[in-house]
């Protein structure tokens, strides 16, 4: 066990020295964790902002102009006045997610209580926009006529009030999910990569074979591959949590750090020994490539840290139960959206650590396999 | 009058970076003469070649071939048809998956000769060459000496005024070597008028030549005839002759080695290794075929024969690296066993290719073994070795760039670090000096003598295997002899080694004797290989067809043949390499399922919680409204307040309601009670769905309350009326559908496109960029060609997928949709192409290209956000990718239900990209190596 212990701490010592020489792969990972951790937070964002509305006015009356007026920045561009004729070329070419269309005497209609109908045309293939959008254009039409015609808006006539708070992101922040989870799914990337990685490049330079004729065991060598890259990873996530989403996107992080690392470091082991894993099936850096696209990019789309889990069709959502990425997503956002504790998150922790290492188990041995069989 | 020489060079200099690969070097060669280039690896001979062959770009002075001046642009061109260029490596130049007819084909192709004559031609140099029996083996499969025959038949299926050969007999076995000079002399026998300028390490070989080129460092040393070089040193052999011309300062004190005896063995003793039997199969090839031998301890004991005849696969076998398939081997008695840690302290091994880590340091490097082998005076021992085998002065220097001889001694230094007493040695010396390699045998042959240390070595250099004290040759898996060397000469009654050799290949092989090599040639009309048949015909030349060129498809600019000729092997390789198939024709398909099922902002199945303090009808009613909800789930109520609130911490509810005591009674007071709502904002989109939700089903209740009691609620002064456009129900699938078609196929054509060029730059291949008439814009069309094809595939697949499997049914024009995205694919795959012009390995292109299309992509484009609300960059950047374009097309012929007219313009936007991507692959793509 000292001997075992001692050959993976030689051997990784030496895993992290290759990694400082390589500069390519060295960039790519500070990257992943810094400026790509920074430029999807702030990047897209699934705030209503600089929405295109254009307004067919055939009402012209100060109403509808007021009624244009109330759409501005950061929620909408400035409102283009636009013909009927011009509508469907228009959205035809995405040119406006949203046109209001005023009907004439519409302002004439609303004094005499008539209440006229306004239409509010929607791009419904703007999925992000569109939803939230729609909801908040209502809210202005409504003020802004109520406003019009010197009446509340009639909050004092419901007969049960409703007091909503969102818990956790109060202001709903985008840059709080974006920026947490892209930090979530370049551990698995990374993870998976550089253990993978390290593997073919020891095969491509024979280094393997030479390491095999001294007396170390296949353990070892995996042990340190796991060891020296989760390292790595764990490290810069930390500084992915400090330096950027605490320091330079001002996100709280809710829950326990030294959590979430123990949570990470035990997700690492599958990571780390699924790019293993694929490291012994493909041949070169060009197939892990590939492969890494057929199989690490799904798992990580469908661990429920872009869109919600529940949205998936019930056979997925079954089956993405046995991927501990699932559960990696799932305490990440408990721990640093929720501040959820040990006491919450341990059922995830288990799952993540009995799956892992199972597959550690099975790498393991496929490793040792692909390493006698060697040619 | 001397005629004008067929190659002149003056004042070259060449320097890759900091490394000086030519210093000033000139040359002439007269036309009609034979040519060797000889000298050590890394002293400038490939380099020299290369910029004869216009495969390197000059960088200083002037070269001049067959009269023409290589720096011309359009010089090159019309000289290409002329020369023909085999670069160094076996095979290089050839694909490895297209079959010897397939190769000879291609290169038919790219010089423009058409079916009749490349028919004619193929035949004849097959038949020549001995390769007439494969013509359907791929090139990867046949052996080195085989390639290299393949590889000269497709430099002479052109018929050129100048061969130039870059070390084409290294690793090949001594028979098929001389055959292949006896096929060479026979050619120039044909035509007299050809050139013939060859690079080799082998300097025995250079005898053979006219004339021989020396070259040391970057410098011409000698350049005369054999015999005026060796008569001037003084020196027995060109060996010899090159030490003796080398600079005082390279010689490092050499002298000639001499191999002390070897005591005694005493008698009884166990032999160091031991091997009964042994074989070892790959699937049906047999690599290593029941060989056996004996080696005593303190012998040195060489082991010889070409590349892949299963010299590495014996000491794999020997090491434990490999598992034998039937026999056994023993060292020291006891079989070799992989699990036996112990054994591997006895035994010191050194691959074929440097496998130390050259990232490391040589300390690091010494170090790191040292701890592995937990050595107990690591110290003392490691500083012996430093000071044994010279490396103090570089002993902080990376391992990647110590000179080759230094990184050998370092490999020899740590394989004994151990202080094992057998040595097993892979070609230690391969591409190593002649200096360097005599002080790397008397490191051996003081380890044998002095320690009695037990070397197992194996070479392909004869002067080496001269210095065993026994020696084994192999031949196609099997040992054909062995013994001690001068026993094996007199046996064949041979002058050398080699001789011997070939002597005991023939026997073995039962083959004809040398000067019958290879099967006459049928009688008839030939070109380009013309052979005086007669029976026993020794001197049978091998002649032309008739000159002159220019050959009849030889032309200059365009070309459509040679662009299909690219079209169709990258279509052949594509369809024998089952990764990058199975990703161009499936790997649409699965992301496309994912992103289907994945990627979804429909919000649904919401689960929530609710903590009810009233239990009456009316709060029983409110909850009523969220279960009878399509998008809501109910979980079991919560018992108290903290049971609520861990619900929603734990993520077991993305919402909790909590309905006040009294709820029921206010309600029917008039008064007004209050519920409480609570959000998981986790996900803010969630949440702000979820929000708008809630807000809807209370709306609800009070109005179904205030209808229950007969209250009439005011009526709004306006009512807005919302129509959603295009996507009545506003589902996700009817916007993500289409927009993932656009996705994937940029993300992965372009992928597969950079990979097919970036392939040939990693594989060598890219020289025939270089030295062919192929111009630049047919080499890219020919390569993206077979993959527009493919994603068109993949397009119509995804377009079947998302009506059948996920009911997205085209609303509108499925002409313009098809039609779109034809022109899109052909703009993406040109992107693909030109990011491969700027990436060198292929995990860059993979990875560069992965980035570069996902990112504007996704985020840019339209997908999730409508490019019409992106400010600044990112709306230039949107703009100016093909995607935002084809989600114009894809998204209005499939949601928005738009006819080809107004589709029109999007086609026509997106058609714009391919003249441009194109244009800069060809400018930036360049055509010569540097």
């Amino acid at each position: 066990m000292r001997h075992f212990l001692r050959n993976s701490l030689t051997l990784a010592r030496k895993e992290w020295i290759s990694l400082l020489r390589d500069v390519f792969m060295l960039g790519f990972v500070v990257y992943s964790f810094t400026f790509s951790v920074y430029s999807q937070a702030t990047g897209i964002s699934h705030e209503l902002r600089n929405a295109a509305i254009a307004i067919v006015d055939e009402d012209r009356s100060t109403l509808s102009q007021r009624l244009a007026s109330s759409f501005h920045g950061p929620e909408f561009q400035t409102p283009a006045t636009i013909g009927h004729a011009e509508v469907d070329p228009a959205m035809d070419s995405a040119r406006y997610t949203f046109v209001l269309d005023i009907p004439p005497d519409f302002e004439a209609d609303v004094l005499a209580g008539r209440s006229p109908v306004i239409q509010l045309l929607i791009d419904a293939t703007a999925m992000m926009q569109a939803g939230i959008g729609a909801g908040t254009i209502q809210g202005i039409v409504d003020d802004e006529v109520g406003r019009f015609v010197r009446r509340e808006a009639d909050g004092s006539a419901a007969p049960v009030s409703l007091q909503v708070r969102v818990a956790y992101n109060e202001a709903l922040d985008t840059k709080w999910f974006t920026g947490t989870m892209s930090v979530v799914s370049n551990i698995t990337m990374l993870a998976v990569l550089l253990a993978g990685a390290a593997l073919i490049r020891e095969r491509e330079h024979g280094t393997l074979e030479h390491l095999l004729v001294m007396p170390v065991r296949p353990a070892e060598i995996m042990a340190a591959k796991v060891l020296a890259n989760g390292a790595v990873i764990l490290g810069l996530t930390l500084v992915a949590l400090y330096a950027v989403l605490r320091g330079l996107l001002s996100v709280p992080l809710a829950g326990s750090v030294p959590l979430f690392l123990a949570g990470t470091a035990l997700y690492l082991f599958f990571a780390t020994a699924l790019g293993i894993f694929l490291g012994t099936v493909a041949r070169s850096m060009p197939q892990l490539g590939l492969l890494f696209i057929l199989i690490v990019l799904p798992m990580n789309m469908l661990s429920g840290g872009f869109t919600p889990l529940e949205s998936e069709p019930e056979w997925l959502q079954l089956a993405m139960q046995l991927s501990p990425s699932t559960h990696f997503v799932a305490f990440a956002q408990a721990i640093l959206f929720r501040g959820a504790g040990f006491d919450v998150v341990w059922p995830r922790f288990a799952a993540t650590a009995g799956i892992g290492a199972l597959f550690f188990a099975w790498s393991l041995a496929r490793f040792r396999r692909h390493l006698a069989s060697f040619r | 009058m001397t005629p004008a020489p067929a190659v002149s060079l003056s004042g070259v200099r060449h320097r890759y970076g900091g490394t000086v690969a030519l210093a000033d070097a000139s040359l002439d060669i007269a036309p009609g003469t034979s040519v060797a280039v000889i000298g050590p690896d890394g002293v400038g001979k490939s380099t020299l070649l290369g910029l004869i062959s216009t495969a390197k770009k000059i960088q200083q002075g002037s070269v001049r071939v067959l009269g023409t001046d290589v720096s011309d642009r359009h010089g090159r061109a019309a000289l290409q048809p002329r020369i023909a260029y085999m670069p160094q490596g076996l095979g290089r130049n050839l694909y490895a998956d297209l079959s010897v007819a397939e190769n000879l084909q291609f290169f038919g192709r790219l010089f423009g000769l058409d079916a009749a004559e490349r028919r004619r031609r193929i035949a004849d140099l097959l038949e020549s060459t001995g390769l007439a029996p494969f013509p359907d083996r791929p090139a990867g499969k046949l052996s080195g000496g085989m390639k290299q025959k393949l590889g000269l038949c497709c430099a002479l299926l052109h018929d050129p005024d100048l061969l130039i050969l870059d070390e084409p007999t290294t690793g090949v076995d001594p028979l098929s070597r001389r055959q292949f000079w006896d096929l060479i002399a026979r050619i120039r026998a044909g035509r007299p008028g050809m050139t013939v300028l060859v690079a080799t390490s082998y300097m025995d070989e250079a005898e053979r030549f006219d004339q021989v080129v020396m070259m040391n460092a970057g410098r011409l040393l000698a350049h005369d005839t054999p015999a005026a070089v060796k008569a001037r040193t003084g020196a027995a052999d060109l060996e010899e002759a090159f030490v003796a011309l080398l600079p005082e300062d390279a010689k490092r004190g050499h002298q000639r080695l001499t191999v002390p005896p070897r005591p005694p063995e005493p008698a009884g003793a166990e032999p160091a290794i031991e091997a009964i039997g042994l074989t070892r199969r790959f699937g049906d090839f047999t690599a290593v075929s029941d060989i056996s031998f004996r080696i005593g301890r303190g012998e040195i004991f060489g082991f010889l024969g070409s590349n892949g005849c299963g010299k590495t696969t014996t000491m794999k076998m020997l090491t434990g690296l490999l598992p034998a398939s039937a026999g056994e081997a023993r060292l020291f008695g006891r079989p070799v066993d992989a699990t036996d840690l112990e054994s591997r302290r006895r035994v010191g091994y050194m691959a074929q290719a440097f496998s130390l880590y050259g990232e490391l340091t040589v300390r690091q490097n010494l170090d790191l073994h040292a701890r592995l082998f937990d050595l107990p005076d690591a110290d003392t021992r490691l500083a012996a070795l430093v000071e044994r085998f010279g490396l103090s002065p570089y002993i902080d220097a990376v391992a990647d760039r110590l000179p080759l001889g230094v990184r050998q001694r370092l490999s020899l230094a740590v394989a004994i670090l151990h202080e094992p007493e057998l040595l097993i040695l892979d070609e230690p010396t391969s591409g190593v000096d002649p200096v360097a390699r005599d002080q790397f045998w008397r490191d051996l042959i003081a380890l044998s003598r002095e320690q009695g240390v037990t070397i197992f070595v194996s070479t392909h250099f004869m002067n080496e295997a001269a210095r065993c004290d026994r020696v084994a040759f192999m031949n196609a898996g099997r040992v054909i002899a062995a013994g001690p060397p001068d026993e094996l000469r007199r046996q064949q009654r041979a002058d050398s080694l080699d001789d011997a050799f070939i002597g005991f290949m023939e026997q073995a092989e039962g083959a004809p004797p040398l000067n019958h090599p290879i099967p006459p040639l049928p009688p008839g009309e030939r070109v380009g290989v013309r052979g005086m048949h007669s029976e026993d015909s020794r001197e049978r030349a091998v002649a032309p067809p008739p000159h002159p060129n220019p050959l009849p498809g030889g032309e200059r600019g365009y070309s459509t043949r040679r662009l299909l000729a690219y079209a169709w092997r990258e279509t052949l390789e594509l369809r024998r390499d089952p990764v990058r198939l199975t990703v161009a024709l499936l790997g649409t398909v699965l992301l496309m399922l994912v992103f289907g099922y994945g990627i979804t902002m429909d919000v649904e199945n919401l689960t929530f919680a609710v903590l009810d303090h009233d239990s009456s009808p009316e709060s029983r009613a409110y909850i009523e409204q969220f279960d009878g909800s399509r998008s809501f789930r109910t979980t079991p109520p919560a018992v108290d307040a903290r049971d609520l609130a861990l619900r929603l911490q734990r993520g077991e509810a993305s919402l909790t309601i909590e309905i006040p005591e009294g709820f029921g009674r206010d309600l029917r007071r008039g008064r007004i009670p209050e519920v409480a709502v609570r959000i998981d904002g986790a996900m803010p989109f969630r949440a702000e769905t979820i929000q708008g939700y809630v807000a809807g089903l209370h709306q609800r209740f009070i109005q179904d309350a205030a209808l229950a009691s007969g209250v009439t609620l005011p009526a709004s002064p306006a009512t807005l009326e919302m129509r959603y456009r295009y996507n009545q129900a506003f589902r996700s699938l009817d916007a993500m559908v289409p927009s993932t078609i656009g996705l994937l196929l940029v993300f992965i054509p372009a992928i597969l496109a950079a990979l097919g060029v970036v392939r040939e730059k990693e594989l060598g291949s890219i020289t025939n960029l270089y030295v062919t008439p192929v111009t630049r814009l047919e080499f890219l069309l020919g390569k993206q060609l077979p993959y527009i094809g493919l994603a068109a595939f993949n397009l119509l697949l995804m377009v079947v997928m998302a009506v059948t499997l996920f009911g997205v049914p085209v609303k509108g024009s499925l002409t313009g949709l098809l039609l779109g995205g034809l022109v899109y694919v052909v703009a993406t795959t040109a992107l693909g192409l030109l990011i491969s012009v700027f990436t060198a390995t292929q995990t860059a292109a993979v990875f560069g290209t992965a980035i570069v299309t996902m990112l504007p992509a996704t985020q840019f484009s339209g997908m999730l956000q409508p490019v019409a609300t992106l400010e600044g960059g990112a709306w230039l950047f949107g703009t100016l990718f093909p995607t935002t374009h084809f989600l114009k097309i894809s998204v209005g012929a499939f949601t928005k239900g738009l006819a080809l007219p107004e589709l029109l313009p999007f086609i026509l936007a997106t058609a714009a990209f391919i003249p441009v991507f194109l244009a800069l692959g060809v400018a930036f793509l360049p055509k010569q190596e540097r």
